[in-house]
């Protein structure tokens, strides 16, 4: 059977079973949330923009906050036949991008996500095995459900498997 | 407050693209002047369409990109974003700096600074004439400068619908310099409660 690369979209979530793979491009801000389940080789990709829901109105897309979207990720792993007592993170993405940042809260945004996201996996129990975050730079991700490998790709500073 | 885009009618989208038309082409006479060169310019669009999707009117989201970023304050907040595939970013350098093209390969301090202005230049331009229309006080900030994925370049300006709601909307003109390629793209994206302003200023308010 030929892998698959699905595509996760900003704001998006997707789960899928080996061999196939999850991508997100262009990770800026915005953190990859990828949880995997070795045993029944299954993987969660969340796009997530913000780190959280609580406070949102006229929002019917929860998979853009760090709280809500590690809620319905790890729901919708479950239902596919995956167990929370096995998962574990990586993640990647949080970065600054804008060299002239002014001081305002959006320039931050990126590191506050990263921030979200780590407490709600420790809300969770979920181990993060490994991350690469922060930085000015934009990230590529592709996660591979085979292995649990996650690659990152990035324009001039360089690529890496975590 | 304007939460559903999609209950905009006919009229007020024409609205829209009429102001959006008319800063644009204040917008490109500008930039003509300032690359001594003749700038043609789409008829507006006004898109309105879930944030996943918005990095692909910017050529897909790790499209390698130069974005120039201007936050709006006054009386109606918005982002405006000038997006501009790298090498054509590279060749309005060249314009700017009386370089022959091709010259510029990296963007450095001045050259940073010299795109910083483009924006900068456009954005005031563009706001100018929608403040005509609309008696509104509309203030750009500093511009910022991003040369990256185009996803990641929109992350940040796009979170901040996020937290408002799952669609934006978008007036959207594309810049070409006569007969070659496109320039870039350059996006106005009014806040929700921004747009009531702007409409009922137009005297369009449903």
């Amino acid at each position: 059977m030929m892998a698959q690369i699905i595509q996760v979209g900003m704001a998006d979530l997707k789960v899928a079973r080996a061999p196939d793979k999850l991508m997100s491009a262009g990770l800026g801000s915005c953190v990859g949330v990828c949880l995997y389940d070795k045993t029944a080789k299954l993987g969660g990709l969340a796009h997530v923009m913000l780190p959280s829901g609580l406070q949102a109105k006229n929002v019917e897309n929860r998979a853009k906050f760090a709280d809500t979207a590690l809620d319905m990720l790890v729901d919708v792993m479950e239902k596919a036949g995956g167990n929370r007592t096995r998962f574990t993170a990586k993640i990647a993405g949080g970065a600054q991008m804008f060299r002239f940042a002014g001081d305002s809260d959006i320039m931050r945004i990126g590191e506050r996500n990263v921030q979200a996201v780590e407490e709600n996996l420790r809300r969770y129990g979920i181990k993060l095995v490994a991350k690469d975050t922060g930085g000015n730079f934009g990230r590529t991700i592709v996660f591979d459900t085979e292995t649990g490998d996650l690659l990152v790709k990035t324009i001039g500073h360089g690529e890496r498997v975590i | 407050m304007i939460s559903d885009f999609n209950q905009l009618s006919g009229l007020q989208l024409d609205a829209l693209r009429e102001v959006g038309n008319i800063g644009a082409g204040n917008a490109a006479t500008a930039l003509a002047q300032m690359i001594n060169s003749k700038i043609e310019m789409t008829v507006p669009r006004v898109n309105i369409l879930p944030l996943g999707e918005v990095p692909d009117l910017a050529g897909g989201a790790d499209r390698f990109v130069v974005g120039v970023y201007l936050g709006v304050t006054g009386s109606a907040r918005a982002s405006i974003l000038f997006v501009m595939p790298v090498e054509n970013a590279l060749h309005l350098v060249d314009m700017l700096m009386g370089r022959n093209l091709g010259v510029t390969q990296t963007l450095d301090e001045i050259e940073v600074s010299a795109l910083q202005e483009v924006g900068n230049i456009i954005a005031s331009t563009y706001l100018n004439a929608l403040a005509m229309f609309t008696g509104l006080t509309l203030i750009p900030s500093v511009p910022a400068l991003g040369m990256d994925m185009a996803g990641a370049i929109l992350n940040a300006v796009l979170a901040q619908f996020g937290a408002i709601g799952d669609y934006v909307l978008m007036l959207e003109t594309e810049f070409k310099k006569e007969g070659q390629d496109v320039v870039g793209h350059f996006f106005v994206l009014p806040e929700p409660g921004a747009l009531e302003m702007i409409l009922s200023a137009l005297g369009v308010n449903g």
